[in-house]
């Protein structure tokens, strides 16, 4: 319990970081860390399946489509409000990452990896093929004025921000909480040793299905709040190179870390907007990042931190 | 055009795919049953013997075929070193751990990819095929008086078509010849077979490794400069081959050589022939569910044997 609490309490200290930032930065990096605090999001759906699962899924994007489109198109086409529209975004995360897990958790390894790869891709045809409701790849925007949560105008950098950090930090306490309670640690032990865990009398399937269903509801959250924030739904949230980003904030915050998934997120992001600035080809970052992480810092960098330094880091 | 000779002429587009993905899938199942790793940059070293093939022919000048038969050389030893360069400074050192595998080469396509943007660039660029001939295709009637045959307008095929089909076929038939009736064939199936067994028979597995995975990209190299005078060099042309050649390679059971040349012939045809007739996007989306599903109820491929 104490070990709850103190997690809870190092969350809550970030948070108010998180929040002060807001007013100390210039108003160009509060819109970066808006926009990174809802990837964040996203990495740390990822993160409780690849980093306290030990599952790795190519096909996360599929999630955060589901949010996006599951929003974007009950605000488009049935005309609901932001609230309506992301109860629309989060059941449909719950539905497909519930069918998506029940099958694709038949397979494991490179197999498991393959087949949400394809899930994932069959997804984004399917948004292709819908075009006359998505649009395609050319995507839709929603209207400023439907984007209005309780009374306040999401559109406006302020609310936004404030916006991400709510979801970033209802996030973050819950991660926290998963991951110290008997269940997370049950998930530590699945990725350790499956077959120890399974004699043990934990029922394995439960608890990973379990755990495709919280990343899959997490990563739709996160697409939800991406369209209703920014405004914006399109095909190329569906990409494959969406199913890499969160891979790859992981990787290089840390697997297995509460905090992993926001440093990594903040530090690609950065990255990314630099190298964007002098080359077209600013992915060729991701993939040089992608190779020297499995070459030399597998734990990425609070891993590493948590392992020679601060050994108490959640 | 009638119904006939329309699905014929959809066929033969069919079969110069196929051709083009036995060969790339054939290097893709190599490289998982030796190595027991996924490479995901495959598609990135098609990609790459295209273009290299754009910029040898572009080098040399006077007749197409001068350029082009050099390119058919020179792109697969180009693409097969850098590979084996690959290998060595990567694949290696994770020890092929098989998820580690996965990531590592994930990085290993963006930085290939987005090379070949800073210095290709982002056009399609043309490469002029040796020899050119339009073939104009008789189709054959049933009347009153027996069958007569007549030549449809529009119904044709080139001979470079048709030269790409028999290559596929040379290469394939080399292939199978190489790995069951050379000395480094049958040390490649040694190693696949028991990797520690060939270990303690002195067989250097780590150069095995090397050689598969630099001959595995060779051939994807190859039918690129094959393909690249029908459909152009572009840095994003190696995602749908690599898609589709997945495919092929997990419906003919990870792995399985043979089985991998009837996948391809079999998804190569129905794909070009069902793009003909349907939305190449609806083909996509059945192909895609249908290996998620193969994967999820039968593992070990539509022809593949079960593992005990």
């Amino acid at each position: 319990m104490k070990d709850q609490l103190r997690t809870s309490l190092f969350h809550l200290l970030i948070i108010g970081l998180m929040a002060g930032l807001y007013f100390t930065l210039p108003e160009y990096h509060s819109g970066v860390l808006a926009r990174a605090m809802v990837l964040a999001v996203y990495a740390m759906g990822y993160n409780l399946l690849f980093g306290y699962t030990g599952l790795l899924s190519l096909g996360h994007a599929l999630f955060f489509a589901t949010g996006m489109y599951g929003l974007g198109l009950a605000m488009q086409h049935l005309d609901v409000g932001a609230s309506t529209g992301i109860v629309f975004g989060l059941i449909a995360a719950l539905v497909i990452s519930t069918v998506i897990g029940f099958l694709a958790l038949r397979t494991t390894g490179v197999a498991f990896m393959i087949v949400t790869l394809m899930f994932a891709q069959a997804g984004y045809l399917i948004i292709l093929w819908m075009g006359e409701y998505t649009r395609g790849d050319e995507g839709f925007a929603i209207q400023a004025s439907e984007r209005v949560l309780a009374g306040i105008d999401l559109s406006q950098p302020d609310n936004r921000y404030f916006a991400a950090l709510v979801l970033f930090g209802i996030s973050l306490l819950l991660i926290g909480w998963v991951v110290r309670s008997g269940f997370g640690k049950t998930l530590v032990a699945i990725r350790e040793n499956e077959e120890r865990a399974r004699m043990l009398g934990y029922n394995v399937h439960r608890h990973k299905w379990v755990a495709v269903i919280i990343s899959g509801v997490l990563s739709g959250a996160a697409g939800a709040a991406y369209a209703l924030l920014f405004g914006y739904v399109g095909a190329t949230f569906a990409t494959v190179q969406y199913s890499i980003f969160p891979l790859l904030y992981v990787l290089l915050g840390g697997a297995g870390t509460t905090l992993g998934p926001l440093v990594g997120t903040v530090f690609m992001y950065y990255l990314i907007d630099l190298s964007s600035q002098v080359t077209s080809a600013y992915l060729l970052i991701a993939g040089v990042a992608l190779i020297l992480l499995t070459l030399f810092a597998p734990q990425g960098i609070i891993g590493e931190l948590r392992k020679r330094v601060f050994p108490w880091l959640p | 055009m009638e119904f006939g000779p329309h699905f014929f002429l959809a066929s033969l587009e069919g079969a110069v795919n196929a051709a083009v993905l036995a060969l790339m899938a054939v290097g893709l199942s190599i490289v998982f049953g030796i190595m027991r790793v996924v490479n995901v940059a495959h598609g990135e070293f098609f990609m790459l013997g295209a273009v290299i093939a754009w910029w040898i022919s572009s080098l040399v000048g006077g007749h197409p075929a001068i350029g082009f038969v050099l390119a058919l050389l020179a792109a697969p030893l180009i693409v097969g070193a850098i590979a084996v360069a690959a290998d060595h400074f990567v694949l290696r050192r994770i020890n092929y751990d098989p998820e580690r595998t996965i990531v590592a080469t994930i990085g290993l396509l963006y930085v290939i990819q987005q090379t070949t943007l800073m210095t290709f660039g982002p056009e399609a660029r043309p490469v002029e095929a040796p020899f050119n001939t339009r073939l104009a295709l008789p189709w054959f009637e049933k009347t009153a008086d027996g069958f007569s045959m007549y030549w449809p307008w529009g119904l044709s095929t080139t001979s470079y078509k048709l030269a790409v089909i028999a290559a596929a076929v040379v290469i394939l038939i080399a292939l199978w010849l190489f790995m069951t009736r050379t000395k480094i064939g049958l040390i490649m199936r040694a190693t696949q077979l028991d990797r520690e067994m060939a270990l303690t028979h002195g067989i250097p597995v780590d150069r095995v490794y090397a050689m598969v995975f630099g001959l595995g990209a060779g051939i994807a190299a190859l039918a690129a400069v094959l393909i690249v005078p029908i459909q152009q060099a572009h840095y994003l042309m190696g995602g749908d081959p690599l898609l589709l050649s997945f495919i092929v390679v997990i419906i003919g059971g990870l792995g399985s050589i043979p089985g991998t040349i009837i996948a391809a012939l079999l998804i190569g045809m129905s794909d070009g022939i069902i793009s003909v007739f349907f939305s190449p996007t609806v083909a996509k989306i059945i192909a895609t569910l249908l290996v998620a599903f193969v994967l999820i109820f039968r593992p070990q491929g539509l022809l593949g044997k079960r593992i005990a």
